[in-house]
């Protein structure tokens, strides 16, 4: 059986996404650049914000790519670079990832190699995230005009709302960790004793700089706990 | 250049236009990826299974998305918008990107200015994440036969406890209040029914979180 994960169709898929959104890119900031010349905004200013924002987008990008490597285990390269190079967040296309995978009686704890269980997340991804941009085509026009600024008073809720939501999942995913076991137990605590470090350091020591890596490097240290447990655990790799 | 510049609609007008079929253009890009694994390989989710595994986060991010969509857009403008909602990654890495840029600049988020100078740095911002993408896809499809070896399964197994380890820690801290309740849920099931589905626990674990959230809010617990 031929594997689908990384099958040249799916990087073909992907090199031509990614040829969109670099497009998509060129045309605004041409558009962009047009417009503030015409608006009298010095060419340096404007030169000064894209090289900045992108020097600026070097090292969250590096973050963006450990996230496709450590999806890339379970769903191969393409699909998670596809899916991180449009719409996509690791918080959101890790549990829908799962979430499809448990309907059909599996995890992505393990390779997927079951095309239909393989088509079905990447159903369950894309479907998932396109809600925002079906919004902004049909409202992004009106929110600016303000008259939709009315409908977000309550700043301060939104945002409660928002971590609630996010506390929900964040819980149940944890409540589901505890079944796998002692190895998972201890791949969660490495990580959020990681993730506790950095945030002491990024906040009593002020290493801001920091603040992009640690999700991905405590991540990776979790992982990396759990295979090295197991390895410990068989005597060493079998 | 704090100050907002009078200008006839054109940008504008054309901005929103283009936007709109720039976006349309990318959500059948997106759903055309699964479309096209579907065709090309001829296999095809069973409908039912395939919404019992969607709806769950549906429940969770939709919402989410409500209030992205209303709390970014102002900030990004409206190339800004249509752009960083294509091309993603919105919280973790463009919007402070478009921030900082309009900061450097001196320039202030919905004026014609902010507008300019945050669709730039949204723009060059997925310019470079795309080239780091591909760079680094490119390298790692060699290493794919070590991502894949024995030893380092363990590792993939358990991915999520490694995320959600971290994002635990990042929103206890944030706000350990609103924790309580979902944790308190989840151990309590877990102890009760070990092997429920996270299809189940999602949604249960989101109502039981945002309603003690509205009633300790309303309370001024919060």
């Amino acid at each position: 059986m031929i594997d689908i994960r990384n099958s040249p169709f799916l990087f073909g898929l992907g090199a031509f996404v990614a040829l969109f959104v670099t497009a998509q890119s060129l045309v605004f900031i041409a558009a962009a650049w047009k417009e503030g010349k015409r608006l009298g905004i010095p060419s340096a200013t404007m030169r000064k914000a894209l090289v900045g924002s992108g020097t600026f987008s070097v090292v969250p990008s590096i973050a963006i790519l450990l996230a496709v490597l450590t999806l890339a285990g379970a769903l191969g390269l393409p699909l998670p670079w596809i899916r991180l190079s449009v719409v996509g967040a690791i918080t959101y296309e890790l549990p829908a990832a799962e979430t499809a995978a448990q309907a059909f009686g599996t995890s992505i704890k393990s390779t997927i190699s079951d095309p239909t269980v393989f088509s079905a997340i990447a159903w369950a991804m894309s479907l998932g995230s396109v809600f925002a941009m079906v919004l902004i085509t049909l409202f992004a026009k009106r929110i600016q005009s303000g008259i939709h600024k009315a409908q977000l008073k309550d700043t301060k809720w939104a945002g409660l709302l928002i971590s609630a939501m996010f506390m929900g999942l964040i819980s149940a995913f944890l409540g589901s960790a505890l079944g796998g076991g002692l190895v998972s137990i201890l791949a969660l605590l490495a990580s959020a004793a990681t993730m506790a470090i950095f945030g002491l350091l990024i906040k009593k020591a002020k290493m801001a700089k920091l603040e992009n890596f640690a999700m991905p490097v405590s991540m990776i240290t979790g992982m990396a706990v759990a295979a090295l447990y197991t390895i410990a655990r068989n005597g060493g790799v079998r | 250049m704090n100050t907002s510049v009078r200008t006839g609609k054109s940008y504008d007008e054309t901005i929103h236009r283009n936007g709109r079929i720039w976006m349309i253009a990318a959500i059948c890009i997106t759903q055309g990826v699964p479309l096209a694994i579907s065709l090309y390989f001829g296999v095809w989710p069973p409908l039912g299974k395939l919404i019992a595994g969607l709806l769950p986060t549906m429940l969770v991010f939709w919402p989410i998305a409500i209030v992205e969509v209303l709390t970014f857009t102002p900030m990004l403008g409206s190339g800004g918008t249509y752009l960083g909602f294509v091309t993603g990654n919105l919280s973790n890495l463009k919007v402070p990107a478009a921030i900082s840029a309009m900061q450097q600049a001196g320039v202030e988020p919905s004026t014609k200015e902010g507008e300019i100078i945050s669709t730039l740095a949204i723009g060059a911002s997925s310019l470079v994440t795309n080239v780091v993408l591909v760079s680094g896809v490119l390298l790692m499809s060699y290493l794919l036969p070590i991502l894949e070896s024995p030893a380092l399964k363990p590792a993939f197994a358990n991915l999520l406890p490694a995320l959600f380890g971290a994002l635990g820690v990042v929103f206890i801290s944030k706000n350990w209040k609103i924790s309580v309740a979902p944790l308190a849920l989840m151990i309590g099931l877990f102890a009760a029914m070990p092997s429920l589905p996270v299809g189940i626990l999602i949604p249960a674990g989101a109502l039981v979180s945002i309603g003690v959230a509205r009633i300790m809010y309303k309370r001024k617990m919060l």
